[in-house]
């Protein structure tokens, strides 16, 4: 049964709880049995080598280690359809978390009633991961940084970002609340199996190019809708020259382009970030040979630019040369994309010895507790304050124009976060241009989009 | 399953920050979020929409975050069917999720006028334009979700896997 894009509308139901049972394919009596070939990593290999077995069991015992995450926008709304469900408990206390992380702490009455409402659950039912504010941090920088992900999970987010685990080599998806209930439940969720994009990397990224650069210049290619509804991979050489917190970037900016799931090909340095982070065990899924891909790019990461997305789309992008003259209000150094520590070294090496500008606010926000005391201990709050930036406790914040840096009608922010829709950081009327730390740093300086070449 | 009910047309891109702007998340009831359904995009929508309209757009409609937030604002103010040339995948299941009935069908999407009036007939799959006499078909959904959505969305068809329906 293929559509009119001969899309395979195979449906599969991932097991996330039974050790025994950890992938199992609900099979279509119509589907096609060619599906195996479609796509390779991790997640296409499992579903498709489980259709192959005619739906039996795939990997060892070590896999039952997944998650269901959510946070104070959509768990309570997933807690009231988990109700309706009829079990009272969830399938597995520990592999639940919960991060209050959007509208914390708390920025009004309602924001704190959603808040308890969702710790009252998680106490009820003793979900383990539930992370309050003082530990607390932005979801998707939380959860590998807590060992929570590790390469060969499945993990279902009720958040878009999900996919950012792809870094770790992990298959992970946003979903909506009801999938987060029916997941807490049962352990399970539906999926169809994704076509799948390939991405070689080659060469090494010059000064300053970032992994938000390579993503942005990506979506500028294939737009937002360029991945729709598939699998964005990314291999090649050019993988082992993006530091971990590149790969995080690239892989939660898979859904501005539409993607199902981004994932990285495990090398080295991600084994060794999940040794540094967890002790949950790994597993390591590589591409089949015959893997057929819908379209294969190679991308150079040594001609890429610094990149800026114009409003009102992550697709509409420039290279900082392309820019012009952008006057602008408001920096936001922060968020799922960009708030990690490297993020914080590289605004402070552009900030170091210098002032923002006197019409701009400069807010930078570590997604962490653990990025915040790293950047502590290292000098860079020295370097923010002293140049006149706000430091702020962990949170989404802006980057949903949800508080701490709304923007007024009219005014323009350049933020490292992942979305410049319309109203997104404020007044329907204001504009949001996303860029890599060093970009916003040096804008921030300016007055103006500019490059830290340029000051 | 037959609806009828005038086009609101619009393009592509129609992202869930649009459809429900975060200023609004610090609720998840439906009639509260319904208020402010599509208010950046169109400020006449609750007008429009009266008391049953079908929304026709372009590409990935519903873009953006995965707030469930945004199919419930369209459902519960009245919206009957959502129309496009394609969905952005995490809305596409949230509207199946939660019985939200959607449509992709490119054909429909580039014919049908603001304010035409349609009328589309679930079970066979088809769409006739009332005002211009014309018919497009759409693919069913695959039978699983058609399961889905004839359990009133995922939590009920759950309710009849785990046997708790009677609950
Ligand atoms: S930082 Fe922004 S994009 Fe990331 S989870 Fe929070 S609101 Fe969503």
């Amino acid at each position: 049964m293929r559509n009119k894009d001969g899309f395979q509308e195979e449906l599969i139901k991932i097991k996330i709880y039974n050790a025994n049972k950890v992938f199992i394919a609900k099979k279509d009596p119509d589907a096609d049995p060619d599906i195996h070939s479609v796509s390779i990593f991790f997640h296409t290999r499992c579903l498709s080598a489980e259709i192959n077995q005619g739906g039996n069991r795939y990997g060892n015992d070590d896999d039952a280690k997944n998650t269901v995450l959510g946070n104070d926008i959509t768990t309570p709304v997933a807690v009231k359809e988990f109700r309706k469900i009829g079990v009272n408990r969830v399938f597995d206390v520990n592999k639940i978390a919960i991060v209050p992380d959007h509208f914390t702490p708390n920025k009004d009455i309602k924001s704190a009633e959603q808040v308890k409402f969702i710790k009252e659950f998680a106490r009820e039912m003793g979900i383990v991961n539930y992370f309050e504010v003082g530990q607390m941090g932005v979801e998707h920088a939380l959860l590998p940084e807590k060992g929570l992900v590790t390469a060969g999970d499945v993990v279902i987010g009720a958040d878009s970002h999900t996919c950012t685990y792809g870094a770790l080599g992990a298959f992970s998806t946003g979903v909506g609340s009801t999938d987060m209930a029916a997941g807490m439940a049962t352990g399970e969720a539906w999926f169809k199996v994704p076509e799948a994009m390939k991405f070689v990397l080659k060469g090494k990224p010059s000064k300053w190019v970032t992994g938000k650069d390579v993503i942005l210049h990506i979506i500028g290619m294939i737009g937002v809708d360029g991945a729709l509804y598939k699998s964005m991979e990314f291999t090649g050489e050019g993988v082992h020259h993006l530091s971990m917190d590149d790969r995080f970037s690239i892989a939660n900016m898979a859904i501005e382009a539409g993607a199902k799931n981004g994932i990285f090909e495990v090398d080295d340095r991600t084994i060794e970030y999940i040794r540094e982070h967890s002790t949950k065990p790994y597993k390591i899924y590589k591409a089949d040979e015959d893997a057929e891909y819908t379209e294969v790019y190679e991308i150079d990461l040594s001609a890429i630019k610094l990149t800026v997305a114009f409003p009102h789309l992550p697709e509409n992008t420039r290279t900082i040369d392309e820019v012009g003259y952008v006057k602008i209000d408001q920096i936001v150094i922060g968020s799922c994309t960009n708030g990690r520590i490297e993020d914080m070294r590289m605004a402070a090496e552009v900030l170091k010895g210098r002032k923002v500008h006197p019409d701009v606010r400069c807010i930078i926000i570590p997604a962490t507790q653990k990025v915040w005391k790293q950047a502590m201990k290292e000098g860079l709050f020295d370097i923010f304050i002293d140049a006149g930036a706000a430091v702020s406790t962990p949170t989404c914040g802006p980057c949903l124009g949800g508080h701490m840096g709304i923007l007024a009608k009219g005014e323009r922010a350049v933020a490292t976060t992942n979305r410049n829709f319309v109203g997104r950081m404020g007044h329907p009327e204001s504009e949001v241009y996303l860029a890599s730390p060093a970009v916003a740093a040096a804008s921030a300086v300016a007055g103006r989009i500019a490059s830290p070449e340029e000051l | 399953m037959k609806v009828q009910g005038k086009v609101i047309k619009y393009g592509d891109n129609v992202d869930t920050d649009v459809i429900i702007p975060a200023r609004y998340l610090n609720t998840s009831d439906p009639q509260e979020l319904a208020k402010h359904c599509m208010e950046d995009l169109d400020k006449d929508f609750a007008r429009k929409v009266g008391d049953g309209a079908i929304i026709v757009a372009g590409k990935n409609f519903g873009c953006g975050s995965s707030r469930e937030h945004a199919p419930i604002a369209i459902k519960a103010s009245g919206v009957l069917c959502v129309i496009a040339e394609t969905f952005a995948r995490i809305f596409y299941r949230n509207a199946v999720n939660i019985g939200l009935p959607i449509i992709e069908c490119p054909e429909a999407s580039g014919d049908i006028m603001d304010g035409d009036t349609i009328e589309i007939d679930f079970e066979k799959g088809s769409i006739v334009n009332v005002t211009r006499n014309k018919e497009y078909k759409a693919e069913p959904f695959p039978a699983f979700m058609q399961e889905i959505m004839a359990s009133d969305g995922l939590i009920g068809y759950i309710r009849k896997e785990l046997g708790t329906e009677k609950i």
